[in-house]
C-alpha cells in the first residue's frame, strides 16, 4: 500500500490526512513537496485541505498550476485513485480534472460544522459503502455550481459521489450547509478514479473527534 | 541629524512623552534625541511597551508552581505537563487596532499571539479569545462584531490552527472602545525551548520573514493613547495581516528550531525592529548593531525612523550561531521568506543603527530599559456596591420559565455557534471537546492526554467589586477546566482597564490584582504570561474593569474529559455546593429586570478549592456523567445549558422554587449528572469531603420541566436560545 | 503599458456578494438600486508598447489563471 500526500506551503489538512491514512492501512503516506515535479507509484493521491498558495486570487486557482499539480493530472488520468479535500476539491476542480465550480457559501461567511453527507453514486471505490456519514465541513468557498449542461452530464454519467442530507439521509433545503447545487458535497470524474468533496473525511475517522464515519471514504482504496 | 531641541515640543508630545521622561532621555543619552532616536525612546516608554504604570503591581501576583517552566518575562509563560511536553501560552490584546479596523485589527491579533507562541520553539495547538463589545443598539456593534469574528477567522483558518473557544459580551461600557484578547495554548518538548536573550559576541543578527512597510508606524503608541471622535482618521496606522506567511514563517522557525542554530529569537510585534532589539540586547546584556539599509524593504526610500518603528507582521529577529546562516537561509528560502544578516551581536551594549554608511542612531540598552519610567499612580478604591434587597414578592413564580426563555436568548447568554461555526475549531485533529462547554479541550498530539483551556471574566463583578471581581475571573476558569476534569495548572491574564491616570480607575486595577492574587495563591494557580491593555476611554468614559482569565488545566487521561451536555435519560441531577440566592449584580437583573444593583457575590476560596476537588474526585472514579459549573444566569441557566446541547431533558424537583433560588449566582457550584445506582457512593463521599450536595432532579426526555412550575420543550427553547447572533447580524 | 482587468461573475451565476451590497444600499436610503454584481479588478504594468500582443498576452493570462471560465467573465483594457 504507498500513498501520497500533497504538501502546499498553505496545507494544513495535510498532517490529519497522513494521520488517518497510517491509522486505516497501517502505513503511513509519502509527504510530497508542492515543487516536487514527479511522484513515484502509488495507490492513493491526496490533495489535501488548508489554503495551498493564501487562495489569493481565487481557491485553488495558483495550485493549480503548481509544479506537482501537473504530475497528479497525469497519475489521475493514467487511472490512479485521486481524493481532493476541501481545499484539494478546489484544486482539482481548478484543473479541470473534476467539473463545476466552487463559489462562496451562501451565507458568505466560513462554516465549520459536522453535517451528513450520502453516496449517489454507489459503485465507485470511494462510495462502495453506501452509508449517511457524519463528518464536519470547514470552508468559505464550498457552494458547488455548474451549469445546466455539465449538471445534466455528471448526472447521467453518475458523478455525482456525495449529496448533503440530514441524519436520516434525507436530501432537503435545510441539510445544504452553503447553497450547492442539488445538494452536492463530493463529485467524481467521468473514469471515477478521482473524488472531490467539501467535507473532511480524515477529521472524522474516531469517536473521540465525534464520528468515525469517515473512514468508509478511505477504505475502499486503503484495504 | 536632525536634534530635537528642548523647543521643539510638540515633537515630543506628539510621541507621548511627558516632558520630565524628555529630560530623563537628555540626561541619560548626555545630549539631545535625534528624531529616530525620539521614535524609539517613545515606542518603548509607552504604556503598552513598558508597563509602567502597571510593573510595580504585576510584581505582587504569584508566578512560581511545581509545574511553572517559564514565568512572565519572555515571549509566553509555559508549564509542564508531563512526559517532557510543555504548554506554551499567552493571551493579548489587541483593542484599538480593532476598533479602527475590525477585521484588521482582531486578524493581527491573532497573528501577534500566535507568533509570541512559535517563537518559543511550540507549534500552536488552539486559539482562544475574550471578546467585548457595545451594547447591541449601539450603531456600531453590529459592524464590529462581525468584522472581528470574521477577522479572527480569517487569520486563524487560514494558518490551520483551531479557535477552539472563548467568550463574549455586550455592555455599554465598551460602546466606544471594544475588547479583542486573542489567546494562543502551544505544544513544545520541555528541553527545546526557545528564548530571546541575545549572546556571543560577534554572532550575526537575522531578519526572516515579510518585508517592511510603512503598516501600523505608531502603533504602540494608538495602543496606549484615548480614543477621542477624531480616532476614524488614525485608519492608516492599522497593520495588514497575512496568514499565508505567517504559515510559512510558523513552519520555517519550526524547520530550523529542529536544528542547533539559534541562540535567540524574538518576533516583531508592537513598536517592531525597535522592541524585538531592544529586547534582545537587554536580556543578554549586550549591544546590538543593526545596519538598516540591509532590512527587507516593501517601500522604497524608507527612513531609520519608518524602519524602526514599522510594525509589519510576519517578522522575527534571530541570532543565530555562527556559520549557521546558510543552512538557515535554505530553509527560509524554501519557504519562501525572507532571510537577511542585518547586524551582529556587540559587547557596547548600545543600540547602534547605520544607515548608508552613517549612525542613525546610538543609544546606551540600559537607558531604554532599565531607566525606563515607572509609575506608583495614586488610586483610591471605590466602596464595593452594597446588597440590595429585592422585594421577592414582586417575582412571580409562574414567571420562571419565561425569564428562563428570556435570559437564555440574551446576547450575553444565548448561544454562540453564530461565531464559533466562523472558525475552524476542528482543523488539526485533535479538538475532543468543542466550544460550547465549559472549557475546549484538545488533545495533546499522539498521546492519551489532553489539555483544557477556557478564558473569563466578568466585568459587571469587578465594576462593582474589584476585588471579589478579580477573584471571580481567576476562579471561573479554574472552575471551568475543573468542570472539564483538568486538573487547573495556570493563568495567562489580560488587564484591560480605563486610563490609569485617574486615581477610579488605578484603583480598580489595584484590587483586581489584589483578589487575582489572593485567587491563584488559595487554588496554587500562577500566573505564567500575561498583557495589560490601559487607555480604554472614549471621551472621558473608562470602559468597565476587565481582567481576563485564561486558564490552562491538563487532562492526564482523555478518557475522563468531562462535558456540559446531559448523557442520559433517568439519571439523577445534583448541585455541588451551597444555594443561597445571591442576586446582586446577576444576569437576572439585568436582563429581567434591566438593573444592575446589589454586591458582587462573595467566593469562599477554601470552600471553592474543596468544591472543586470534590468533583476531580467524582471524575477520576468515573462517577460523574456530566459536569457544568454553575455560572452567570444560575442553578437554572446551567440545567438549561446542559439540556439544550445533549436534547435531554430535566425535571427540576428540588425544596426551593423560587427566583432566587433558580438564578442566584452564588459562587463556589457545579451542577453533576450521576447513574442512579451511585447515589449512595456520591452521598457518602459527599460526607467525607463535607461538601454541600443537593439533588435537584432527573433526566428526562425533551423538556425543561420544573415541578409545580411549568415546563418548556427543548426544541423551542433552543430556537430561542440559537437566534439571537443570526438575527442580529443579518 | 498599464492593463486594466476586471473580472465578474457569469450572468447566470448566483452573486451573494452582489446581492448583500444591493440590499445594503437600500438600506441606507439609496432607491432605485435594480441589482449589483461584484468582482475584482488587476491591474498589470507591462512591458513594451506592442498593444495587440500585450492584448492577446492578457487574453491568456485571464483564460490560464485570473479568471475561472465555469463561473466569471473578464475584460481586458489597456492604457
Amino acid at each position: 500500500m504507498k500513498s501520497h500526500v500533497i504538501v502546499f506551503p498553505g496545507s494544513n489538512c495535510d498532517r490529519d490526512v497522513a494521520v488517518a491514512i497510517e491509522n486505516i492501512s497501517g502505513s503511513a503516506p509519502e509527504m510530497v513537496w508542492h515543487k516536487n515535479t514527479s511522484i513515484a507509484e502509488s495507490d492513493l493521491i491526496v490533495v489535501p485541505g488548508g489554503f495551498s498558495y493564501g487562495d489569493y486570487l481565487r481557491c485553488g486557482a495558483i495550485a493549480s498550476t503548481s509544479p506537482v499539480i501537473n504530475e497528479v493530472i497525469k497519475k489521475a488520468k493514467a487511472g490512479v485513485p485521486v481524493i481532493g479535500i476541501c481545499n484539494g476539491f478546489q484544486i482539482l476542480i481548478e484543473t479541470s480534472l473534476l467539473d463545476g465550480a466552487l463559489i462562496r457559501n451562501n451565507s458568505l461567511s466560513f462554516i465549520c460544522k459536522d453535517i451528513y453527507i450520502k453516496p449517489e453514486n454507489t459503485s465507485s471505490i470511494f462510495t462502495k459503502n453506501n452509508v449517511v456519514a457524519k463528518m464536519p465541513i470547514a470552508h468559505n468557498e464550498g457552494n458547488y455550481f455548474a451549469s445546466k449542461d455539465t449538471i445534466k452530464k455528471i448526472k447521467d454519467h453518475d458523478q455525482i459521489a456525495f449529496r448533503y442530507c440530514d441524519a436520516n439521509g434525507v436530501v432537503s433545503e435545510e441539510s445544504n450547509p452553503n447553497g450547492s447545487l442539488d445538494n452536492i458535497a463530493g463529485i467524481l470524474n467521468d473514469k471515477k478514479n478521482v473524488l472531490g468533496l467539501m467535507p473532511h473525511p480524515e477529521r472524522a475517522v474516531e469517536l473521540n473527534l465525534g464520528s468515525d464515519d469517515g473512514k468508509h471514504i478511505f477504505e475502499g482504496v486503503l484495504k | 541629524m536632525n536634534w530635537i531641541h528642548k523647543t521643539e515640543q510638540s515633537s515630543v508630545e506628539s510621541h507621548g512623552l511627558k516632558h520630565d521622561e524628555f529630560d530623563s532621555i537628555v540626561k541619560g543619552l548626555g545630549r539631545e534625541p535625534n528624531l529616530t532616536e525620539l521614535g524609539i525612546f517613545s515606542a518603548m516608554w509607552n504604556e503598552h511597551c513598558s508597563y509602567k504604570s502597571s510593573k510595580f503591581w504585576l510584581k505582587k501576583l504569584p508566578t512560581t508552581g511545581a509545574r511553572v517552566v517559564q514565568g512572565p518575562g519572555e515571549n509566553a509563560g509555559v508549564i509542564d505537563i508531563d512526559d517532557g511536553d510543555v504548554a506554551v501560552f499567552k493571551m493579548e490584546s489587541h483593542n484599538h487596532p480593532s476598533y479602527i479596523e475590525p477585521y484588521q485589527g482582531a486578524a493581527t491579533g491573532v497573528g501577534g499571539i500566535l507568533r509570541d507562541i512559535f517563537t518559543m520553539g511550540a507549534r500552536p495547538v488552539a486559539n482562544l479569545n475574550a471578546l467585548r463589545f457595545g451594547e447591541p443598539s449601539h450603531p456600531k456593534t453590529k459592524h464590529l462584531l462581525a468584522g472581528v469574528v470574521e477577522g479572527i477567522g480569517g487569520y486563524g483558518n487560514c494558518i490551520g490552527i483551531p479557535t477552539v473557544g472563548g467568550e463574549v459580551n455586550f455592555h455599554p461600557s465598551y460602546n466606544g472602545n471594544i475588547l479583542v484578547n486573542a489567546m494562543t495554548v502551544g505544544i513544545a518538548k520541555k528541553d527545546k525551548i526557545f528564548y530571546s536573550a541575545a549572546a556571543g559576541i560577534g554572532n550575526p543578527v537575522v531578519y526572516v520573514g515579510s518585508k517592511t512597510g510603512r503598516d501600523g508606524i505608531h502603533g504602540a503608541s494608538m495602543a496606549s493613547a484615548e480614543f477621542d471622535d477624531d480616532t476614524e482618521n488614525k485608519k492608516p496606522t492599522v497593520q495588514v495581516g497575512d496568514p499565508f506567511t505567517e504559515k510559512l514563517l510558523l513552519e520555517a522557525c519550526l524547520e530550523l528550531m529542529k536544528e542547533q542554530a539559534i541562540i535567540a529569537i524574538q518576533d516583531m510585534g508592537a513598536a517592531g525592529l525597535t522592541s524585538s532589539s531592544i529586547e534582545m540586547a537587554s536580556k543578554g546584556n549586550v549591544g546590538l548593531e543593526i545596519d538598516l539599509t540591509k532590512v527587507p524593504m516593501r517601500a522604497s526610500n524608507m527612513t531609520a525612523y519608518e524602519l524602526m518603528l514599522s510594525e509589519s507582521q510576519e517578522r522575527m529577529l534571530m541570532v543565530l550561531e555562527p556559520g549557521k546562516e546558510d543552512m538557515a537561509r535554505t530553509i527560509f528560502k524554501k519557504w519562501d521568506l525572507e532571510f537577511e544578516v542585518i547586524g551582529k551581536v556587540t559587547d557596547t551594549k548600545n543600540l547602534v543603527l547605520n544607515m548608508h554608511g552613517k549612525e542613525e542612531a546610538c543609544i546606551p540598552i540600559n537607558i531604554l530599559v532599565e531607566d525606563a519610567p515607572e509609575y506608583q499612580r495614586d488610586y483610591t478604591v471605590r466602596e464595593p456596591t452594597k446588597e440590595y434587597q429585592i422585594d421577592e414578592g414582586v417575582l412571580k413564580s409562574e414567571t420562571i420559565i419565561d425569564d428562563l426563555v428570556k435570559m437564555i436568548s440574551h446576547p450575553n447568554l444565548c448561544s454562540r455557534r453564530w461565531i464559533w461555526e466562523q472558525y475552524d475549531h476542528m482543523v488539526m485533529a485533535d479538538t475532543l471537546v468543542r466550544p460550547g462547554s465549559d472549557a475546549a479541550v484538545v488533545r495533546v498530539h499522539g498521546t492519551n492526554k489532553a489539555i483544557a483551556i477556557s478564558t473569563d471574566c466578568s466585568p459587571t463583578y469587578c465594576k462593582h467589586n474589584s476585588f471579589e471581581g478579580g477573584k471571580h475571573a481567576v476562579v471561573e476558569t479554574w472552575r471551568n477546566l475543573v468542570a472539564s476534569g483538568a486538573l487547573p495548572i495556570a493563568i495567562t491574564d489580560c488587564m484591560n482597564f480605563g486610563n490609569p491616570e485617574k486615581p477610579e480607575i488605578m484603583g480598580e486595577f489595584v484590587e483586581c490584582i489584589r483578589g487575582m492574587t489572593e485567587a491563584c495563591s488559595a487554588l496554587d494557580y500562577p500566573v505564567v504570561s500575561g498583557n495589560v491593555s490601559l487607555y480604554n476611554e472614549t471621551n472621558g468614559e473608562g470602559i468597565y474593569p476587565t481582567p481576563a482569565i485564561g486558564g490552562v488545566g491538563l487532562i492526564k487521561d482523555i478518557s475522563k474529559t468531562k462535558t456540559i451536555a446531559f448523557k442520559q435519560k433517568d439519571t439523577l441531577v445534583y448541585t455541588i455546593g451551597e444555594t443561597n440566592g445571591h442576586l446582586g449584580n446577576s444576569q437576572f437583573l439585568s436582563i429581567i429586570l434591566d438593573k444592575e444593583l446589589g454586591s458582587t457575590p462573595i467566593i469562599d476560596l477554601n470552600n471553592e478549592l474543596k468544591n472543586g476537588k470534590f468533583v476531580l474526585e467524582l471524575i477520576s472514579q468515573n462517577l460523574a456523567l456530566s459536569v457544568h459549573d454553575i455560572g452567570e444566569g444560575g442553578l437554572l441557566v446551567a440545567a438549561a445549558e446542559m439540556s439544550l446541547s445533549s436534547g435531554i431533558g430535566i425535571f427540576i424537583n428540588c425544596e426551593r422554587k423560587n427566583h432566587a433560588y433558580l438564578f442566584g449566582e452564588d459562587q463556589g457550584r457545579y451542577i453533576i449528572e450521576i447513574d442512579k445506582k451511585n447515589e449512595a457512593l456520591l452521598n457518602k463521599l459527599s460526607n467525607d469531603h463535607s461538601v454541600v450536595l443537593e439533588c435537584i432532579g432527573h433526566t428526562i426526555d425533551e423538556n425543561i420541566e420544573i415541578k409545580d412550575i411549568g415546563k418548556i420543550s427543548i426544541m423551542d427553547l433552543k430556537t430561542n436560545h440559537e437566534n439571537w447572533f443570526q438575527n442580529f447580524t443579518k | 503599458m498599464l492593463a486594466k482587468i476586471h473580472i465578474t461573475l457569469k450572468k447566470d451565476v448566483l452573486d451573494p456578494q452582489g446581492k448583500v451590497i444591493a440590499n445594503s444600499l437600500s438600506d441606507l436610503g439609496f432607491d432605485g438600486i435594480q441589482s449589483v454584481r461584484q468582482g475584482k479588478y488587476i491591474e498589470i504594468l507591462l512591458e513594451g508598447d506592442d498593444k495587440d500582443a500585450a492584448n492577446s498576452k492578457l487574453n491568456q493570462m485571464c483564460e490560464k489563471l485570473l479568471a475561472n471560465l465555469v463561473i466569471e467573465d473578464y475584460s481586458v483594457e489597456i492604457d
